[in-house]
């Protein structure tokens, strides 16, 4: 059966050659990283060089890398612990409506004990206003926490701008760059980034393997607490396997990062054109340029997301939705609404990812198979008038 | 979350998919924004249900219910109709995820208000003991 994955937003396909770097530690004996012994030696060499690596991919410094199992953990770990050793200075914290779960969930928590959020919108494209954060930030602003890029529309933020503000105004800067590290240059001292959270599996590596970077002098409190690991900011037992492959997912990803982008770009170039062409009624969401190489969000109209999902993936295309019945609250995707986008449309959201694994075959067989679906479904919807 | 092979047979292959022209009766529930709308047209004679048509936009699931349930009353009486229960239907599809009950609620739903409408148009009334709807309730707006 063909099988074409087409939802690298949701992960990666691990790399053929992080395979073959990590086979030959999971046939070792490894020890404690913590351990003097030879074993352990070998291990906490192993995770040196790779947080190397990973620092490389971001300019940032080695010591700057706190591992976490997940770009959630890192996202949690930054606003609550950040939040915490700050409460001294202030409560109130800016972000936007179009974060990730992983951000608003721990706002949300902490606005229960005493903290204040601020909750930017965003216009038609997805983007923050860099204005409309100075405006919001006030004497007890301590965090401005505003995603890199949107993994699921795909609009990338003014991320230099919003540095820029928070440096002047001294007021600490935290990106969620999960859907943005490893896939577009990303530099945390260029844009003054003082903490950001990336995760492995989108550029590569394993799940259950994901970094929060902090910048050096940055007060922090441990979410996860017991042992020294990680400079006492992140205890337990380091992810060894997942770490040497995420770091080297990161020297990949950096080494070949323009011609990753060019390839992915052009294939979702050809992909946007040829559904728009064949298609009727498409729009596409997020920012028109300035957004990831291989995201294409579209809401398709009169029919709804999942069903279109259910019959892509009989035909072998794995995509992904933003339907309300595809997500487990029942409501369309947060992300879409804050854009602006009418409810019912909303509805009609899917999202195809590409990665470096697709090629030209798959983008020209999902426009093969898309359009009867589309119109299958379209016969069969009471909101679909064929004379429009 | 998975569905049932029965589930998938019914949104793969959906039964009496269309409008009927000159309908006696039809209803029409659900809204947009909570992703789901079923469309069900009737044809009665003699108080019995001797065609039925539908079109719907939503999920995987709220197709199925609604082609399983356009068999499952099909040949009935209107009286039969009526006591189709949103369980029973999706107990026809050998279950549905929790977070899809709420469509087997919708074609319970569209049954009764096509129904309701046949009643309307023929006796001037509609249905005297409406069932709460159940639907809505189960959303946030």
């Amino acid at each position: 059966m063909t099988k074409i994955y087409m939802d690298n937003a949701s992960g990666n396909p691990i790399h053929p050659v992080i395979v073959e770097v990590i086979t030959p530690f999971l046939k070792e004996c490894l020890g404690n990283p913590s351990n003097l012994h030879q074993f352990g030696r070998v291990a906490s060499d192993a995770i040196q060089v790779h947080r190397g690596h990973v620092a490389d991919l971001i300019n940032a410094k080695p010591n700057e890398i706190i591992f976490t199992s997940s770009g959630t953990e890192a996202n949690n770990t930054a606003l609550k612990g950040i939040a915490a050793a700050h409460k001294k200075k202030g409560n109130h914290i800016i972000a936007s409506q179009i974060e990730h779960f992983s951000v608003l969930n721990p706002l949300k928590s902490l606005e229960k004990s005493g903290y204040e959020v601020t909750y930017l919108p965003v216009d038609k494209y997805g983007t923050v206003n860099p204005n409309d954060i100075r405006n919001a930030i006030k004497p007890t602003t301590i965090i401005v926490s505003i995603m890199y890029a949107n993994g699921e529309i795909g609009t990338i933020e003014p991320i230099k701008e919003i540095g820029n503000i928070t440096k002047e105004k001294g007021v600490i800067f935290h990106t969620d760059a999960v859907a943005a590290a490893g896939n577009i240059p990303v530099d945390v001292k260029e844009c003054n980034i003082d903490a950001m959270s990336m995760s492995a599996n989108q550029f590569g590596g394993l799940s259950g393997t994901g970094a929060l970077y902090l910048r050096e002098g940055v007060r922090i409190l441990p979410f996860m607490e017991g042992g020294i690991q990680e400079g006492g900011r992140r205890a337990g037992t380091e992810n060894i396997i997942g770490i040497i492959a995420m770091g080297k997912a990161a020297e990949l990803a950096k080494s070949e990062m323009p011609q990753r982008m060019k390839k992915i770009q052009e294939l979702r170039n050809q992909l946007k054109e040829g559904i728009l062409k064949n298609i009727n009624h498409v729009c596409v969401n997020g920012h028109p340029t300035n957004r990831l190489p291989g995201n294409l969000s579209l809401c398709i109209e009169y029919i709804e997301g999942e069903s279109i999902l259910l019959f892509l993936d009989m035909q072998g295309i794995a995509i992904s939705s933003g339907s309300a019945c595809t997500s487990r609250s029942l409501k369309a995707s947060h992300v879409i609404m804050a854009t602006g986008v009418d409810a019912a449309l909303a509805q009609g959201t899917v999202l195809f990812s590409l990665g470096i694994n697709n090629t030209a075959d798959d983008v020209r067989f999902v426009l093969e198979k898309l359009p009867p679906i589309v119109e299958r479904l379209r016969q069969m919807s009471p909101l679909y008038n064929q004379n429009k | 979350m998975q569905y049932s092979p029965k589930v998938m047979d019914h949104f793969a292959n959906p039964r009496n998919v269309g409008e009927i022209a000159g309908a006696d009766g039809v209803g029409e529930v659900g809204n947009p924004a909570c992703g789901d709308i079923m469309k069900m047209s009737l044809k009665i004679k003699d108080n019995v249900i001797v065609d039925v048509k539908f079109k719907t936009f939503g999920c995987g699931a709220a197709i199925a219910t609604s082609s399983i349930s356009t068999e499952m009353i099909k040949g009935k009486t209107l009286e039969d109709a009526l006591k189709v229960t949103n369980k029973a239907v999706a107990e026809a599809l050998d279950g549905l995820p929790p977070a899809k009950m709420h469509c087997s609620v919708l074609a319970e739903e569209a049954i009764e208000a096509a129904i309701d409408d046949y009643l309307k148009k023929t006796t001037g009334k509609g249905l005297e003991k409406k069932k709460a709807h159940k639907h809505d309730e189960r959303h946030e707006h």
